[in-house]
């Protein structure tokens, strides 16, 4: 399956030019052909989820490298392995559920819109995908420029706020970001400061940056995990870097909440993954790094679920659930074991699956009434059963209710903070009872009870098509929740790397691990957490 | 001093193009107004030529680089990479100026003559080996150009431009003639190899390091860095657009070949003194520039500001001297390229919209150009991505590869503040973004059709976009054009 990975790249920037040539009255052919090719995408995507050695091995598979900057050495570097994979499922069944939720949403220049979703996948898939660290960057910047169009215009009221705040904020982050990558570049080559060089040649491989993280100086890594801390800590988003979340989240059209929330914050997870634990371990298992990332995930956890609670508008509350839901990942990352790590990443996927549904459920009500106020709700079982339903459902996952799959990402995070400390598990577990208060209240308010609003008596009940977007996210939560092992099956061996790499050596940690020319010992395989969690 | 008639053979191009300068001049005088479209086609004309023959005296020459007229000039890489760029500026300039002076009340006569003179200036500045020709050479760009700043001679802005311009530029250039004099006092010498030789066999006296101080004051004059930026926004604002468009890169493009050229080769010896000087110029200017931008609601004024920030990255390869990669020299060059296509195209846009007064010059005159005219708006777009330092885009590589420079050189600070100001920068960029996509336009549009400029904005954001996305060539052809 060579050239796969390019394939899913370059399809979506082939169907934003299909979509230029289609004249501008002919919204309904936009639409369609837009569907079509994230539809194809997604068809594409899947030999990711049927090929087999994910389960077999942490490398990297589909991997193609081609000559691009040869005078910097940077590359057109891709691969995945399963974590990557998973990601990329996601991403391609996010982007065709939030373009076939569209049609009737998005009114006004159409053309552009969905020229902007194609234009958006792309550069998601292209952050999964990059194997080299310039190209990454190259993705992860071009993604923020449909994100600010999409809020920008076809978002709520204070869209023009929110869509500079949201780039602005990024951005920031990146750049941060950028410098740890020239700073490992230098490293890696003829030094940088007062770090010697290790003479290689100039590279951005990041399965050389992550061969090489052992002989990376204990202080140096410290600062490169900061730096890249605080551009995947803005995109998770970690507290304090959130604020631009709930501007982003509450003023962006449907299809825009689902993707931010579905898999743009997951890059941010995946780059503690990809970058920050392997290329910096020493930095990530130091005892005071490693404490400070979890207090802060568990403020996120608890912060974010206590302001939720008190939200009057629907998106912001399922927006600062994803705060809560964001720092759960978090800790469970960094609880640096294997059941930690491999639910991170589940959970990960399952906010994507739920908070995207809860998104789009929000969205088909705000269609047809123009408000998301929860107090202009009340009673909506009785009109809208079927809504009534699939709402439960979603919530009920997003809660953590076992059988959905919630329950198997929270369950098995709360395992791996447990092992880590007893303590981070503890607080962690108030956020399972926050989000079930919440979530229930805003249900019970929305749902239940009188109907209070004399325009709401006339709503129809959810159509065809979306239900038909909703099934794939419904299908999927049971999935995860009956039957986790397959998924599990394609993070182990990639998790298995992950926690290997941040362990701490047999040898005591005063031998120099980094002298030049002296290879490591290889870690053994922790012995306590890595049969947790199948 | 021995002259050797094979040197004039090196200065052909330039001796050309004064040759066709003065013709056209002439031939203007006595041609009336509407013949001036031709004029300007044969100016253009007469850079491409001086280009062919450029190319033709590079690949005659026995050996690169090949000095002439006693040390006094050189036809190296380096220049010739500097004297391409200018003449794709000063070509783009006159498209630029077809219709927008042919509509004018003022014959263009002198105009294109001049512009051509002043081209002739910049291309032996970047050929300067020797301070005596380096001022000539830049006197005679600088005069060219204070007359055209106030070439719309009863406006007011421009004629306050030209003032300006005329009273700072003057102040300058007697500020690095001091300068030249004290260097030359304490060397003996004012041919670059020797003030390098003087340099590395004395301790530096006080009487050096001031006459070093003023000449990079005098330099950071011309490429409008601070605390000597204060005439850009000003000048940027009042001359006509085609002008501002030429002066925010032909002299900043020669500014920085004489820049490069003066303190690597020259004062190449004494780096460690002068490094500290160019940092703190490039973090003041970095914060002036871009702080300055986001008060802006002119956009020749921001453009203005924001070619202030980015003199501030340009001298962050200055900082990466001697390292021994030659990255901050080479990094430069990518930048400048950069830096060219994007600016010109930006202020083409610009003069698109001008067709009326001052219309175009207001961010709200941009309201809804998205729909108003897609592909103008999209062309803006690359280029305010590129401004910004956004991948994929020219601005991206360049900026990319100024702050690894800096941070190569050790001077970690300074490319933390750069990577921060240019997430500043992001913001005032895009409030034109936001005007052409996110604002419904109302009124009238004015616009102007001409496709002379549209094939030159067409060229610059296929540069942008091509040098964004396969950034290879670029930068291998611009890591062959270092100084030695």
């Amino acid at each position: 399956m060579n050239g796969l990975l390019s394939l899913l790249i370059f399809l979506p920037v082939a169907g934003t030019l299909a979509v230029f040539l289609v004249p501008r009255e002919k919204p309904g052919v936009i639409r369609w052909l837009t569907t079509l090719v994230t539809g194809v995408e997604f068809l594409l995507s899947i030999p990711l989820w049927t090929f087999s050695g994910f389960r077999a091995s942490g490398g990297f598979f589909f991997r193609e490298t081609h000559d691009w900057i040869p005078s910097l050495g940077a590359k057109y570097a891709l691969g995945v392995d399963g974590i990557a994979a998973l990601l990329i499922l996601l991403t391609t069944l996010l982007s065709f559920i939030s373009v076939y939720s569209s049609f009737t949403a998005v009114t006004k220049r159409e053309k552009e819109y969905y020229a902007f979703l194609l234009l958006l996948e792309t550069g998601m898939v292209g952050v999964f995908c990059a194997l080299d660290f310039f190209l990454f960057y190259v993705f992860w910047e071009v993604m923020l420029v449909p994100m600010y169009f999409l809020i920008g215009v076809w978002g709520g009221p204070r869209k023009l706020y929110a869509a500079i705040k949201f780039f602005l904020y990024t951005l920031a982050g990146s750049v941060v970001m950028l410098l740890a990558i020239i700073a490992l570049y230098f490293f890696n080559t003829s030094g940088f400061l007062w770090w010697k060089g290790l003479g290689n040649a100039p590279t951005f491989d990041i399965v050389h940056f992550q061969t090489i993280a052992s002989q990376i100086p204990p202080d140096l890594q410290v600062w490169l995990f900061w730096a890249f801390f605080l551009g995947f800590a803005i995109k998770v988003p970690m507290f304090p870097f959130h604020t631009w979340l709930p501007d982003a989240h509450v003023e962006a059209p449907t299809a825009g909440s689902v993707i931010l929330a579905g898999v743009l914050l997951k890059m941010g997870t995946y780059g503690f993954l990809r970058f920050s634990l392997p290329i910096c371990p020493t930095a990530s298992r130091t005892g005071w790094v490693q404490l400070t990332v979890v207090v802060l995930a568990i403020i996120g956890i608890v912060y974010g679920s206590m302001v939720a609670m008190v939200q009057k508008d629907m998106k912001k509350l399922v927006a600062y659930s994803s705060v809560a839901h964001l720092g759960f990942v978090m800790v469970g990352l960094f609880a640096l074991n294997n059941a930690g790590i491999q639910g991170g990443i589940l959970q990960s996927i399952n906010h994507g699956l739920s908070t995207g549904g809860l998104f789009l459920l929000v969205g088909i009500v705000y269609e047809r009434t123009h408000t998301r106020m929860i107090i202009d709700y009340g009673g909506l079982s009785g009109v809208m059963p079927i809504y009534a339903m699939l709402f439960m459902v979603i919530l009920l996952a997003s809660i953590g209710l076992p059988l959905l799959n919630g329950f198997v990402g929270e369950f098995t995070i709360l395992t791996g903070a447990f092992l880590a400390n007893w303590r981070w598990a503890a607080w962690a577990s108030l956020g399972v009872i926050l989000g079930a208060a919440y979530m229930l209240w805003l249900y019970q308010r929305v749902f239940f009870g009188e109907m209070t609003n004399e325009k709401n008596k006339g709503l129809q009940d959810v159509n065809l098509r979306e239900i038909l977007t909703l099934a794939p996210l419904i299908v999927a939560c049971f999935w995860i929740g009956l039957y986790p092992k397959p998924f599990f099956e394609m993070t182990a061996k990639s998790a298995e790397k992950i926690v290997l790499a941040v362990s701490a050596p047999p040898a005591s940690e005063s031998a120099p691990r980094y002298a030049a020319g002296v290879p490591a010992p290889p870690p053994p395989a922790p012995a306590a957490a890595l049969a947790e969690a199948k | 001093m021995p002259f050797a008639a094979a040197d004039t053979l090196l200065i052909l191009p330039e001796l050309f193009l004064t040759a066709a300068g003065l013709v056209l001049l002439l031939a203007a005088t006595a041609a009336g107004r509407e013949k001036e479209r031709t004029i300007a086609l044969a100016a253009v004309g007469s850079l491409v030529v001086t280009g062919v023959l450029l190319a033709v005296s590079a690949s005659t020459a026995k050996a690169l680089p090949q000095a002439a007229f006693g040390g006094m000039f050189v036809l190296d890489r380096f220049g010739l990479y500097f004297k391409g760029l200018m003449l794709l500026a000063a070509a783009v300039t006159i498209l630029f100026s077809l219709r927008f002076v042919g509509a004018s009340p003022y014959p263009s006569g002198e105009y294109y003559g001049l512009i051509l003179f002043s081209t002739v200036g910049m291309l032996f500045m970047a050929s300067g080996t020797h301070l005596a020709s380096i001022v000539v050479a830049l006197e005679l760009m600088a005069l060219s150009q204070y007359v055209l700043a106030g070439y719309f001679k009863r406006e007011t802005k421009s004629l306050e431009a030209a003032a300006k311009y005329f009273v700072l530029g003057a102040f300058s250039s007697g500020v690095l003639l001091y300068g030249i004099s004290l260097v030359y006092g304490a060397t003996g010498t004012l041919s670059l190899a020797g003030i390098a030789k003087a340099l590395g066999a004395s301790a530096p006296t006080p009487l050096l390091v001031v006459g070093i101080i003023l000449v990079a004051s005098g330099m950071f004059f011309k490429i409008a860095s601070a605390p000597f930026h204060v005439w850009a926004p000003d000048v940027y604002e009042g001359a006509p657009t085609p002008i501002s468009a030429f002066f925010a890169v032909g002299p900043k493009l020669a500014a920085y070949s004489i820049f490069a050229r003066i303190f690597f080769v020259g004062f190449g010896p004494r780096a460690h003194e002068w490094t500290a000087i160019v940092a703190a110029s490039a973090a003041l200017t970095m914060v002036v520039g871009n702080v300055g931008a986001l008060q802006q609601t002119n956009v020749k004024r921001l453009l203005g500001y924001s070619s202030i920030g980015h003199a501030g990255y340009a001298l962050l390869g200055l900082l990466a001297y001697g390292d021994g990669t030659g990255i901050g020299l080479w990094s430069i060059l990518v930048y400048l390229l950069a830096y060219a296509f994007m600016n010109l195209g930006a202020f083409g846009l610009v003069i698109l919209l001008e067709a009326k007064g001052y219309a175009g010059e207001s961010v709200d005159d941009f309201n809804g150009l998205s729909k108003r005219n897609p592909w103008a708006a999209a062309a803006m777009l690359v280029f305010l991505l590129s401004l910004a330092g956004i991948p994929p885009t020219a601005g991206f590589v360049g900026k990319y590869l100024l702050f690894s420079a800096a941070m190569k050189a050790g001077w970690f600070w300074l490319s933390l503040l750069a990577v921060l100001m240019s997430a500043v920068s992001l913001f005032y960029y895009f409030r034109i973004a936001r005007a052409m996509y996110l604002v419904d336009g109302e009124g009238e549009l004015y616009w102007r059709e001409e496709p002379a400029v549209t094939a030159a904005i067409a060229i610059c954001a296929a540069g942008t976009l091509a040098m964004g996305v396969l950034p290879g060539p670029f930068v291998a052809f611009a890591k062959s054009c270092l100084l030695p």
